[in-house]
């Protein structure tokens, strides 16, 4: 065997992957430019473009500057960061159930937001804080609760699943007891929506991806070696409590700063990491990947909410009529192995 | 790798929560040489290993790698030094070999550091060595348990350390696989003066590989020295409480381990 050779192999499979990458580029600039000019009036790609390039058009520049912009940004945003956030806790605690919308902290946020509208009757900018808030606190709760001589994996996925279940009733006792106006907005919140997406709801979401994604991405090697168990990735010089720490962090911040601007989006952070997984050739770290699915999904997501159904749903319910399937088979797989997945 | 390395366990005792597992031991692992730590079920044989490797920092008394304290120096500086093979690691769905093999190399780049040549080199000279190479290409997921086990003793040969620690190596393996498994630790040995410590069930196979024995016992070295001298009917009564007879192998000379059992003896 000569270096060559196998240098000849890496070299592939890594512009395979360079390749997949492009073209999911491609596929969600091209949603986002249908996204853009569908809608009640049809504006054509000539029009959309200089809507972007500053020109003003008439009737284009508000509805597709104004309206149809921030709300694909901030769906691609959101998109972008549940997919990130689910894939860092689906490896590093190596279980595809580990996603932060299953193990509570998704809830949490929607937790404290219902809180926020129906018994605070607070604006919207305060209910996105109370929501960020909400996951931090349930992230720090859950990690505390299973830490015990040490950390354990499967012990905080069984404690979030635990917890979101405890917060889910909470969301319910809240609801009954709400006026019900508070309920639309309550419910609207809860299903995930881009609806009325405006450019001071993107910018606090904006600002945390431009930090958190390169730093979790320049971390995409200790998180590599984390796949193979926290041994193996120790003996490789993996510093296990501070990278745990900093990933988890870089995450839980993310799945926050998403679910307060969007609400908590059904099944993103779930599902793209394990798509991902199953395009990306060998070897390759799945940050990047997890991340453009996360964000075709919502993104496409959105688009078959709005258009394709009849009436309009919030993209949290076709993302949800695809994930809880998915789920389902993930489950119903690892009880037929009879190991873990 | 004319460089030898001093690794030592001073006093130390290791607990996990509340429960002793170690307690006190002292030991110094022989540069150069094949050590084999045996012992019987729980008696903390794994986790001194994993002391070994700094995984696990012990409660008193300290592991001294070259007269340092193996908890003070850059863990990716120690990780250049000392290579472990746990006893179930993970592969990740899908991942071709060359690319696992390739996950050894983590300890020597940086955060933004490219793939280099010598990344490739040590990767290729590891698959030689352990006979993959013509596997290079496929996925993990297809290999038999001795092909993987292969792999990941590749994984830690790519990582390029004088010592290498290696926890079970042959469990899971049938008998042919052992013995491939082993006589290519001893190649190593023989070849690049690896020090190797592994801990091994198997009593005959730790006597005919090791050069010394490390017999542990309720937390402690019992007995330490070569097979020859420390492999006896009263060790392996007090250490596994097994009556049994020890001849010498007919085909090596070392020490081998009749069990007498309660059934089909005279």
């Amino acid at each position: 065997m000569t270096a060559t050779t196998l240098r000849a192999g890496r070299v592939h499979r890594r512009q395979r992957n360079a390749l997949l990458i492009a073209g999911l580029c491609v596929a969600l600039l091209g949603v986002v430019a249908v996204t853009l000019m569908v809608g009640n009036t049809f504006y054509s790609p000539d029009e959309v473009l200089r809507v972007l390039l500053g020109e003003q058009v008439p009737g284009a520049s508000f509805t597709v500057g104004e309206l149809r912009l921030p709300r694909v940004v901030l769906g691609m945003l959101a998109g972008l960061a549940f997919g990130m956030a689910g894939i860092t806790f689906q490896t590093m605690l190596r279980n595809p159930l580990a996603s932060p919308d299953i193990i509570g902290i998704s809830t949490g946020a929607s937790a404290a937001a219902v809180v926020g509208i129906v018994v605070l009757s607070l604006d919207e900018t305060a209910v996105s804080f109370l929501a960020l808030a909400g996951a931090l606190v349930t992230a720090t709760a859950i990690y505390g609760l299973s830490w015990r001589r040490g950390f354990a994996g499967a012990r905080l996925i069984l404690i979030g699943i635990g917890v979101a279940a405890m917060l889910h009733s909470v969301v319910s006792y809240v609801l009954t007891r709400a006026a019900a106006w508070d309920i639309q907005a309550a419910l609207q919140w809860l299903a995930g929506s881009l609806n009325g997406a405006s450019w001071e709801r993107v910018a606090p979401l904006a600002l945390a991806t431009l930090v958190l994604a390169p730093l979790l991405v320049s971390r995409r090697r200790d998180l590599d070696a984390l796949r193979l168990g926290d041994d193996a990735a120790a003996a490789l010089g993996v510093r296990l409590r501070p990278t745990r720490l900093l990933l988890i962090l870089a995450a839980v911040a993310l799945i926050a700063f998403a679910t307060a601007a969007a609400g908590p989006i059904a099944f993103v952070a779930f599902m793209a990491g394990p798509i991902a997984a199953r395009i990306t050739a060998s070897g390759a770290s799945l940050l990047v990947p997890a991340a453009l699915v996360g964000a075709l999904l919502v993104v496409a997501g959105d688009l078959v909410g709005q258009f394709a159904l009849g009436t309009r749903y919030p993209v949290g319910v076709v993302t949800g009529l695809i994930g809880a399937p998915y789920l389902v088979y993930l489950l119903v797989r690892s009880n037929r192995s009879g190991a873990s997945l | 790798m004319t460089l030898t390395h001093q690794l030592v366990a001073d006093e130390i005792t290791l607990a996990y929560g509340d429960r002793l597992v170690v307690d006190e031991l002292a030991l110094e692992v022989a540069p150069g040489r094949i050590t084999a730590i045996v012992g019987a079920n729980g008696c903390g044989k794994s986790t001194l290993l994993r002391a070994l490797a700094r995984l696990l920092s012990p409660k008193s008394g300290q592991v001294v790698l070259d007269g340092v304290e193996l908890n003070s120096r850059p863990t990716k500086e120690v990780a250049r030094l000392i290579g472990l093979l746990p006893q179930s690691p993970i592969a990740p769905e899908g991942i071709v070999v060359a690319d696992l093999v390739g996950r050894g190399r983590h300890p020597h780049q940086g955060l933004f550091a490219r793939w280099s040549r010598a990344d490739d080199e040590a990767v290729a000279a590891a698959l030689d060595a352990t006979g993959i190479a013509d596997l290079a290409d496929r996925s993990v997921d297809e290999l038999s348990g001795g092909q993987r086990q292969r792999v990941w003793i590749a994984m830690a040969l790519a990582q390029q350390t004088d010592i290498l620690l290696l926890d079970e190596p042959t469990t899971f393996l049938d008998v042919a696989h052992q013995i491939e498994v082993l006589d290519l630790l001893a190649d190593l040995n023989r070849a690049r003066g690896t020090t190797i410590v592994m801990v091994l069930h198997d009593l005959n196979l730790a006597s005919r590989y090791a050069d010394e024995i490390v017999a542990v016992c309720r937390g402690r070295v019992h007995a330490l020295g070569e097979p020859g001298v420390v492999v006896t009917a009263e060790l392996v009564s007090e250490v596994f409480g097994l009556d049994s007879e020890v001849i010498a192998d007919p085909l090596t000379g070392k020490p081998l381990v009749l069990p007498r059992g309660r059934h089909h003896v005279s």
